[in-house]
């Protein structure tokens, strides 16, 4: 018995050079997915430094009755309709361009796609896919009008004055 | 004694310098020439021998040489114009005003970065539509078909990052409808909008990307990619030059 003795190893299926590259690779796979991770986390921001989704919009009575008050800086319409105020987003629901209120027609129109809109924000012609977004409209203990642009109503909700 | 000295002068094509550099010597042999090309490092892309029917204007258009040379306008402006822009959200417009009205040939320098971007994003497509159309995009060559793609994808990102830096309203809204089209993916659409943006509407962080986007890493991204399509040019076979060609 002059042959040399060779380890054999635990499991006969995996040599030990299989099992190196096994560990390199699991190693490369599992910091890929390490960095992954890191990326998106570290190109999502965690503060924003963007204007705040609640606007203050004033008194009421800045608002009469049959009239539509578009505000660029919030892109919001506010409309005194007989059924009380409502707060409507200018943002047009095709691709988010800021619509204007067209009183000589009575119309909402966006100058991107020409989408246009009634005053209670139901479409008129595409190629908005959908009506203009309603939004939560509140009065604030000092009597102001609160507008949160944050998310859409699903039913219309008005401020009676 | 003089005989020796003008051999030892470093002077002019083949002398000492010249020779340090190009190890190949003068062009003087099919060999030397051949040399020339396989050992510098920007030629070696390029096959050492073409054939010359290949070289005529009829067979490409030289539309993929004319996309490279508008890339190398567009470097060769564009890191200029860095250095008079701001990309910020309160001098971003005014920095680009001032290229255009206060700084010495900046009008200039900016005309040609947006004639020639115009110019490239034309040229790609020129050069896809004449590739698809000869059928060179066939085997041997089908990946470099891909690595084209890719590049036309980049020459479309680089034309919409660069779209932005204006900072004024054809921009802003050009972007806003565009991140827009990229929230219409299903699932993972307003995820990307999101960080792209790098907030919920084009505002300074969006800026900033672009900028970082269209002066940094796509234009990185464009080289790497450009050299490979060179390189797969002769490792392909050459220039498609024509029906007889003998594939394998």
């Amino acid at each position: 018995m002059s042959e040399p003795v060779r380890k054999e190893s635990k499991n006969p299926d995996v040599s030990r050079r299989q099992a190196f590259v096994q560990l390199g690779v699991g190693s490369i796979c599992a910091a890929s997915a390490g960095a992954m991770v890191f990326g998106y986390e570290f190109l999502t921001p965690n503060v924003l430094y963007e204007p705040s989704p609640i606007v203050n919009a004033g008194k009421p009575d800045g608002y009469p009755p049959g009239t539509v008050t578009q505000d660029l800086p919030s892109g919001l319409y506010l409309v005194h309709g007989s059924e009380g105020l409502y707060a409507l987003s200018a943002v047009c629901t095709h691709l988010g361009c800021l619509t204007a209120w067209k009183p000589e027609l009575g119309i909402v129109a966006c100058p991107c796609h020409g989408s246009k809109f009634r005053r209670d924000g139901s479409k008129i012609e595409g190629p908005a896919p959908r009506p203009l977004r309603w939004l939560k409209i509140w009065l604030s203990d000092e009597g102001d009008l609160l507008v949160d642009r944050s998310e859409e109503l699903s039913r219309k909700q008005f401020v009676r004055t | 004694m003089a005989d020796t000295l003008e051999t030892q002068l470093p002077r002019g094509r083949g002398g000492r310098v010249w020779q340090s550099i190009f190890r190949s010597g003068l062009g003087d042999t099919n060999l030397r020439r051949a040399l020339a090309i396989q050992q510098n490092l920007f030629l070696h892309l390029a096959s050492v021998k073409v054939r010359k029917r290949s070289l005529s204007f009829r067979v490409t258009w030289f539309l993929g040489t004319l996309s490279l040379g508008t890339f190398a306008i567009l470097v060769v402006t564009g890191v200029p114009l860095m250095l008079y822009y701001h990309p910020s959200v309160p001098q971003a417009y005014s920095d680009m005003n001032d290229l255009r009205f206060v700084v010495s040939a900046g009008l200039f320098l900016r005309n040609l970065h947006r004639w020639s971007a115009h110019s490239m994003v034309l040229l790609v497509f020129a050069h896809m539509f004449k590739v698809f159309y000869r059928g060179a995009y066939r085997p041997p060559r089908e990946f470099n078909w891909v690595i084209g793609v890719v590049l036309l994808l980049l020459t479309l990102f680089l034309s919409y990052t660069g779209y932005l830096l204006p900072w004024d309203q054809l921009a802003f809204w050009a972007i806003t409808v565009g991140s827009n089209l990229i929230s219409a993916m299903p699932i993972v659409g307003a995820r990307i909008r999101f960080l792209i943006l790098g907030g919920n509407g084009v505002n300074a962080n969006a800026l900033l990307r672009f900028y970082v986007l269209h002066c940094v890493i796509l234009p990185l991204a464009a080289v790497a990619f450009v050299a490979i399509h060179f390189w797969r040019i002769r490792k392909d076979g050459g220039l498609y030059h024509g029906g007889s060609e003998r594939h394998e």
